[in-house]
């Protein structure tokens, strides 16, 4: 069996009565992208939030590239290359596209106590942010300022800002969240672009993209770990069916 | 023209208007103007120090008026056991407010919005009660200042043209490290933390670290600027740390143009001087300076500046 890159044991977080993650134990392989899916309030989000360190889970543990990661905060997870994008589009809306990647490349290349030179000017920071938005398809929009950047756009942004910090592991909480049939289709390419290059955690609501990409499958319902496997596996799982997919079949 | 440049031309033209302004205030005859535009190159320098983590770090700190008190206080205290060494004084002037700005940021930066705002307000009262109850420095009436900071034979502060020229140079020297700062790597994060905290976050930025570095450096520089003040006051007093003193301060940066360096110059030479040419006609001038503010801070969110860029853009299309 491939070493487990990410893996979580008996995961649980409760909000008051309500149970948002279940006793969660998945485990993501290296290299292959593992989409999350599972109706709405089935704690996907909680259970990015935990896995990114901006929510401790009350029980349970988080191990990531055989540390426990747990208890660490966000910015050690990212140093150890664990990276997560956003539901809802954030960006520096004031930065152009290239300073919100190039900001991010200045985290992978140490700290940023340095006072005196002109950041804009370091082609360290300024090439390989150049290079990634190029990769994605932004090379004609550089210089424009984020926050007038369409919408399938700064998804985008968001994905060259996530590579930018040379993760092993990238979450991708719903890329694909408002777009379009036209920019969704150029972000399943991305993603697919994207594939075996670094290891996905993807969460994503867009069945057709889930099974185009996905190599395994985890399916949450009410905080509930009910299946694992293989997008064709799951197809015929009764309980799945019944529980997620049937709806939307209908 | 480019944000950037025109900038540049604003920011050459305010120093190079303050570096002429001696010697024609003198051919004049109007060497009050000295003493006024010295006092608001200090202004300036303490609303630059502001503007660095308000402007620029989205940090609305209210205590600034404190490090002012505290560069103050420690020129005033040195030269009241006659030591008078212009580098010990300044030396200990900054090197004290860094050290409170350290201790009030650590405190203050674990919270944000109203209630960062009230925690530095809290910071700076508390400073200024202290001012106000220690009857050795004079307590609520103040303490003279027998003489001015002594630097070298070269530098006699006495002269008021001298400490002109002193507070001038430093203020070059504020903008200057202002300006390297705001575009280095330190800077883009501080900047960043203003524009998405979350974000930064997310990508693995330790803020907390970096916001409180740009804390302790506001803090110094207004500690830098309270020295400065001692030295044309010649006098201490706890009303230099009163909460309204903050708010002036505060009240330059944004009447200028928060997030430019050049902005809360810009703030302190509009406030100051109306201040003093509306007091000269009536004692109500506040009435009038007022509703000013108000205008400028409804008409144009970019300040002054942001006024006088949008008037000559309207201008030069019609």
């Amino acid at each position: 069996m491939p070493d487990a890159l990410l893996e979580t044991r008996q995961l649980r977080k409760r909000f008051g009565g309500l149970v948002a993650t279940d006793d969660v134990s998945v485990e993501i392989l290296t290299g292959e992208l593992h989409a999350v899916i599972g109706p709405n309030g089935a704690g996907k989000t909680t259970l990015v939030a935990q896995l990114a360190g901006e929510m401790q889970p009350d029980s349970g543990e988080i191990l990531f590239a055989c540390h426990d990661v747990t208890r660490l905060a966000t910015a050690e997870r990212v140093s150890l290359g664990l990276a997560r994008s956003f539901q809802v589009t954030s960006v520096f809306r004031e930065f152009s596209a290239l300073d919100n990647v190039a900001l991010a490349v200045q985290r992978s290349v140490g700290h940023s106590f340095h006072f005196w030179h002109a950041a804009r000017r370091e082609p360290a920071l300024r090439e390989p942010a150049e290079a990634l938005l190029t990769e994605l398809g932004l090379a004609a929009r550089l210089h424009v300022p984020a926050g007038n950047l369409s919408h399938g756009e700064k998804r985008t942004l968001e994905i060259a800002m996530v590579l930018a910090t040379k993760p092993r592991l990238v979450l991708l909480d719903e890329p694909l969240a408002g777009m379009g049939p036209e920019d969704s289709k150029r972000m399943v390419q991305t993603l697919a672009a994207l594939k075996g290059k670094v290891t996905i955690v993807l969460i994503e609501h867009d069945m057709d993209a889930v099974f185009t990409l996905a190599d395994r499958l985890t399916v949450l319902v009410y905080g509930r770990v009910i299946a694992t496997g293989a997008p064709g596996d799951l197809r015929s799982n009764e309980a799945v069916r019944r529980a997620y997919l049937g709806d939307e079949a209908e | 023209m480019k944000s950037a440049s025109k900038g540049l031309v604003v920011t050459a033209a305010t120093l190079a208007t303050l570096a002429l302004l001696p010697p024609v205030s003198l051919v004049f005859g109007q060497d009050f103007y000295i003493d006024l535009f010295t006092r608001i190159m200090i202004f300036a320098i303490a609303a630059v120090s502001l503007d660095l983590i308000l402007g620029f770090g989205g940090m609305v700190s209210f205590g600034h008026a404190a490090y002012l008190g505290i560069g103050s206080y420690a020129v005033g205290i040195l030269a009241f056991y006659h030591i008078d060494n212009g580098f010990l004084q300044f030396g200990v002037a900054i090197l004290a407010s860094a050290l409170i700005a350290l201790f009030i940021g650590w405190v203050s930066l674990r919270t944000s919005g109203i209630y960062f705002i009230m925690i530095t307000l809290a910071f700076g009262q508390m400073i200024y009660f202290l001012g106000e109850s220690v009857n050795q420095f004079g307590g609520d009436n103040g303490l003279n200042i027998e003489r001015h900071s002594r630097f070298a034979a070269l530098l006699n502060l006495d002269k008021p043209t001298a400490l002109y020229y002193f507070v001038f140079a430093w203020l070059v020297f504020c903008l200057g490290m202002g300006w390297r700062l705001v575009e280095s790597r330190f800077g883009m994060v501080i900047r960043g933390a203003k524009s998405n905290e979350t974000r930064m976050l997310a990508l693995g930025f330790r803020t907390f670290r970096y916001k409180l570095v740009a804390f302790v450096i506001s803090g110094a520089m207004a500690g830098l600027a309270g020295a400065l003040l001692a030295n044309l006051t010649l006098f201490l007093s706890p009303n230099i740390m009163h909460w309204t003193r903050s708010g002036e301060i505060m009240m330059m940066v944004i009447l200028g143009g928060m997030g430019t360096l050049i902005g809360p110059v810009i703030g302190a030479i509009a406030y100051l001087v109306l201040e003093n040419l509306l007091s000269g006609f009536t004692e109500h001038w506040q009435a009038i300076l007022g509703p000013f503010l108000v205008l400028v801070v409804i008409f144009s969110k970019t300040g002054l500046l942001g006024a006088a860029g949008a008037w000559r853009a309207k201008s030069s299309h019609a």
